[in-house]
């Protein structure tokens, strides 16, 4: 609340900085494995035409690693839709359309937790909504796995000839 | 010119590498001073109580450990069953590539869907309640996937000239499954899925 003085307390900036932290471990093992992925004969003959260390980093390994690098962006991205605890802890339950990031906002996840939890009577009206916003939950995610896994196989360059 | 680019871009990324473990430092020792203190044999052994300064985590520890231990039970067993069955018994053909497909798909399903699931199926179709056993079991099934995916890599890296002299041996499909391939295999799904019960 030092840097945003008018700050609330449950936010959406706070929640997405959290989100960023959790899954910058999966973005980075996932991306270090397909850098590992390509084959040292690429770095040598570029490092043997002269490059510098960064050349052969993002002009070289970079490029032919980039599908596997996407593809945990992806990855991680539909990691964090999914992600429960920290919006429902963090971003506040206040559902309104903002695109301010300082202000409460109410997360997918979070709307289930708050439901479920909650004093709505079980088969009600208001109580079978959560099932709703959980298949649309399940349809976003999946489609941006099949995409994930989608592009880290097409773009794949084949380096074993 | 070149030179000074290279270490300039060399900076730039041990700044973030930097970054990343700056904030887990961070985490950690805010987490570790505010619990100072706090953390004692009474916290950890005493039920919640209405005076703040007496109660503690027993039931909430108890319950972890025994819905961890229940999810375990159902879930390992069946886990490493189907990654033996995809893996050494299946054939290649479309069916089975489809099932191996949608296996990886589930293992990218949030959590808060198994969630519903279990609310849906265990607590209100099958009328357990919300107890022990329905968390168990929702339990099992967000993490069966990642099991059988992990087991199916630990038994993939059982060398083939083992297998192979085994079968030239005489000795079954099943036998070589057992005596054979688990015992390579088993340590790396082991650890695979304690890894994985710490994430849940």
């Amino acid at each position: 609340m030092g840097i945003f003085p008018d700050m609330i307390i449950f936010n959406a900036l706070s929640a997405g900085i959290v989100m960023g932290i959790m899954i910058t471990p999966m973005v980075s093992t996932i991306s270090e494995d397909s850098l590992v992925a390509v084959p040292q004969s690429l770095r040598d003959a570029a490092y043997a035409l002269g490059a510098r260390k960064y050349e052969v980093s993002f002009k070289v390994v970079f490029p032919a690693a980039l599908s596997g690098i996407i593809a945990s962006i992806v990855l991680g991205l539909s990691r964090a839709i999914g992600e429960t605890m920290i919006v429902t802890i963090a971003a506040g339950a206040t559902p309104r359309f903002t695109l301010n990031p300082l202000e409460s906002i109410q997360a997918m996840t979070a709307y289930i937790v708050q439901l479920s939890l909650g004093e709505t009577p079980h088969g009600s009206l208001e109580y079978n909504t959560i099932f709703a916003v959980g298949l649309l939950l399940f349809v976003m995610t999946l489609i941006m796995n099949i995409l994930g896994r989608w592009i880290a196989a097409k773009y794949t360059q084949d380096y074993s000839s | 010119m070149r030179k000074h680019i290279d270490k300039i871009i060399l900076a730039g990324l041990i700044t973030s590498t930097t970054i990343v473990l700056g904030i887990l430092l961070v985490l950690l020792i805010r987490i570790s001073m505010d619990a100072w203190g706090w953390i004692d044999w009474q916290f950890i052994n005493s039920y919640p109580s209405r005076k703040p300064e007496l109660s503690g985590i027993k039931a909430a520890l108890l319950g972890s450990l025994w819905v961890i231990g229940f999810t375990a039970l159902f879930s390992i067993p069946i886990g490493i069953g189907s990654a033996i069955y995809l893996e050494e018994f299946s054939e290649d053909n479309k069916f089975n590539r489809f099932i191996k497909l949608n296996i990886a798909n589930l293992a990218g399903v949030p959590s808060i869907i198994y969630g519903l699931l279990g609310l849906a199926i265990f607590v209100e179709l099958m009328q357990l309640g919300r107890v022990i056993l329905a968390a168990s079991f929702t339990m099992s099934l967000l993490i069966l996937p990642i099991i059988i995916i992990t087991s199916q890599e630990a038994i993939k890296t059982a060398p083939k000239d083992l297998v192979n002299a085994s079968l030239a041996l005489g000795a079954t499909k099943w036998q070589t499954v057992l005596k054979v391939i688990l015992p390579i295999s088993l340590p790396g799904i082991i650890v695979e899925s304690s890894y994985l019960f710490q994430e849940r």
